[in-house]
């Protein structure tokens, strides 16, 4: 079976930093897979490359085994591969309920029409409604976005990131910020949103990490130097170094 | 799991009742609105007025497509006017001549001739663009700019097309009669136009509700984001400009039939510029302000330019005050201004509102005053301004002091009020 993902020696560098430096990864299909790095490492860089924010500098990436290297992000997304982002990226000045209609339209197959009333798409509306009776936003339905208290805008940003069905996706930190039972409501949304879909998240912390992934990248200064089921990760003696001087803290949020 | 089968879904989209008040209702009012005012039997002059602000309506609604809805800053929007008003002027010269030599054009109607003011509007804006919308914020605006002086200046080259300085002019009463309308009188002309007026604005209020329309607005807001929703942002800017450039061909195909003369002066960048001051004067956040916007510089230009060699001095200054002062608009202002009354109508708001409407008036009469004395000194011919009666010398120093006395009292009120506001809020 070919991978969802697959990253091939992929180079990042903007003039003369390079920020990623030759990444092998392959993530498998239905597999929650995670990464983690200090900061700075380029996590989030890796996430611009694989939708296609940015071009690579070298190597390649493949989505079902197709080449997606030099897509565009929309036709990315098209082939079924959506992300989120770290700091949240949301229609600001429109209503919760139309971020998410949307995000829903293309998958529905409305392109650009223009002789359609918005209003009469059962479809549209009933996958918007879906969606946001999923993430827990529907009271807040009619709220404009720059409203939203910051969990919630957080919560968006994930919904608007899964409302098109993409089978691929990437979450980047989704729960930074978040106080202790904002997490915890955060985790189990990303737990049900995932189900029977692939995963890519970046995360920082540790507990959300080992609770949730499948297996683990670890990415220091452009490079994974470790990849894992939680429990390998946690014997690794490279990561434990990576992380020197919080080896202490690893251990116990890891234990 | 939850089973989301249609009934089971919470419905989120607004009551009926909301919809038609906010969707319906007021395009019945405008409908009757424009079927009642002929019954008020007005005077030719307020008839030729009303056709020019139906007319603007059209173009300055065609111009929030781009501005409100999409976010494009245009300054040549005036080109899709101009190729839909050449468009439909042409087509109203083969329907003169098809009703002698016979042809395809000789069904048809006059009357229909802002269809192919749209067709013509499109086309350019398909081809114009093409390349442009490839561009978005400055780049995109400045390239509109470039665009619309270039092709003003080809009006004037291309004589065949454009007709040269003296534009080309038409008859409008000529072939097929639609609703019994031979568009001969100025009254009949009336029906046209608000025919026109009524359908562009419903047609352009609809395609907000669409796909597109929303996403137009997603691009506006976020244009990145909408990448990994699946749309290319750039595409719908392409689609959503060329829509626009086809309302207003529209508004140009109901100007060539309302003056019967279309010249290469309404493709210029000063249309342009008028149009952009009506739809951010009128603001351009709501669907409906740019025709408040349409409605009060129609009206300003049409007046105002028989009373006062200044008036575009005082339009600058209008605009400028929105800016600073009320960037909502007029639409904002009369919003502002209604849910005031409707939550906190107290007698101190009462009394501040007086208190803000005075220092205003103060500052209009003294500025304007000032003005006006500037104008006729300046001219030289020993002109007086005289307003309601009074004889105001500008070769005087009375006058002058009471313009600035009153600009300054005014001026002084808004300074006070507005420190007041802040203390409070505090
Ligand atoms: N567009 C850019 N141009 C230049 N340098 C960039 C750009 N984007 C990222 N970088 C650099 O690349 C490096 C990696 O950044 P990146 O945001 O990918 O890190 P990260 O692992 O996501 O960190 P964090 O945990 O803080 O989110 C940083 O040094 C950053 O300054
Ligand atoms: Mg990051």
């Amino acid at each position: 079976m070919t991978a969802a993902l697959q990253l091939k020696d992929v180079c990042k560098s903007f003039g003369p930093a390079n920020v990623i430096e030759g990444v092998s990864l392959e993530v498998k299909r239905g597999e929650r897979h995670a990464i983690i790095g200090p900061n700075g490492a380029g996590k989030s860089t890796l996430f611009n490359l694989i939708s296609g924010l940015f071009p690579s500098t070298s190597g390649q990436i493949l989505l079902s085994g197709r080449q997606i290297c030099g897509l565009k992000p929309f036709e990315i997304n098209r082939l079924g591969l959506s992300r989120s982002f770290q700091v949240s990226n949301i229609f600001a000045n429109m209503s919760v309920r139309e971020n998410v209609r949307c995000a829903v339209l293309w998958s529905l197959g409305y392109g650009h029409s223009f002789w359609r009333n918005i209003g009469n798409l059962k479809e549209v509306q009933r996958k918007t409604a879906e969606v946001l009776d999923k993430v827990g936003l529907s009271d807040k339905a009619d709220v404009p976005a720059v409203l939203l208290t910051y969990a919630d805008q957080r919560t968006l940003e994930i919904a608007i990131t899964i409302a098109g069905g993409a089978d691929v996706i990437l979450l980047d930190e989704p729960t930074a910020g978040m106080s202790h039972s904002e997490t915890n409501r955060a985790i189990e949304l990303i737990e049900m949103a995932s189900e029977g879909k692939t995963l890519l998240i970046v995360e920082h912390d540790m507990g959300v990490v080992f609770g949730l992934s499948d297996r683990i990248s670890v990415l220091v200064y452009g490079e994974i130097i470790a990849t894992g089921t939680p429990e390998e990760i946690r014997g690794d003696a490279r990561v434990r170094e990576a992380y020197l001087g919080d080896e202490a803290d690893f251990a116990e949020v890891t234990a | 799991m939850t089973d989301y089968s249609v009934d089971l879904v919470p419905d989120l989209a607004p009551s009926s009742q909301y919809k038609f008040a906010t969707r319906v209702l007021p395009l019945l009012l405008m409908a009757l609105l424009l079927l009642v005012i002929p019954l008020l039997e007005p005077s030719r002059t307020s008839l030729s007025l009303l056709n020019a602000v139906g007319i603007n309506i059209v173009f300055a609604l065609s111009y929030n497509m781009l501005l409100g809805q999409a976010g494009m800053l245009s300054f040549g929007h005036a080109v899709y006017f101009g190729f839909g008003g050449y468009a439909a002027m042409h087509a109203m010269n083969w329907i003169e001549t098809a009703s002698y030599d016979g042809g395809v054009w000789a069904a048809f109607p006059v009357f229909a001739l802002p269809l192919v003011g749209f067709a013509g509007g499109a086309a350019a804006g398909a081809v114009i663009g093409w390349p442009s919308c490839r561009r978005a914020g400055v780049p995109f605006a400045m390239i509109s700019l470039g665009l619309a002086e270039l092709i003003a200046a080809a009006g004037l080259m291309f004589v065949g097309l454009f007709g040269g300085e003296e534009g080309i002019t038409g008859d409008r009463m000529n072939g097929v009669e639609a609703f019994g309308l031979s568009l001969g009188p100025i009254g009949e002309v009336y029906w046209f136009i608000a025919f026109w007026a009524f359908a562009g604005t419903a047609l352009m209020y609809a395609f907000t509700r669409t796909p597109l329309g929303k996403l137009a607005q997603a691009v506006r807001d976020n244009p990145e984001r909408v990448q990994f929703v699946g749309y290319n942002p750039n595409k719908v800017r392409y689609l959503v400009f060329i829509a626009a450039g086809g309302f207003a061909g529209l508004a140009g195909g109901m100007s060539a039939v309302n003056y019967e003369i279309f010249t290469p002066e309404s493709l210029s960048v000063i249309p342009s510029g008028l149009v952009l001051l009506m739809a951010y004067i009128g603001g351009a956040r709501y669907f409906a302000g740019p025709i408040l916007g349409a409605i009060m510089l129609t009206y300003m230009q049409s007046n105002f330019s028989d009373y006062s060699e200044a008036w575009l001095l005082y339009l600058g200054l209008l605009f400028i005050g929105m800016i600073m002062f009320a960037p909502r608009g007029l639409a904002g202002l009369l919003l502002s201004a209604v849910s005031g009354i409707q939550h906190s109508l107290t007698v101190k708001s009462l009394l501040r509102w007086g208190a803000y409407c005075t220092a205003g008036l103060l500052v209009v009469v003294g500025g304007v005053t000032l003005i006006e004395l500037a104008v006729r000194r300046s001219n030289g011919f020993g002109e007086v301004f005289e307003p309601f009666g009074l004889h105001l010398s500008p070769e005087q120093v009375l006058p002058w002091m009471y313009g600035g006395v009153l600009l300054a009292a005014g001026v002084g009120l808004l300074t006070a009020l507005h420190k007041v506001g802040e203390g409070e809020s505090k």
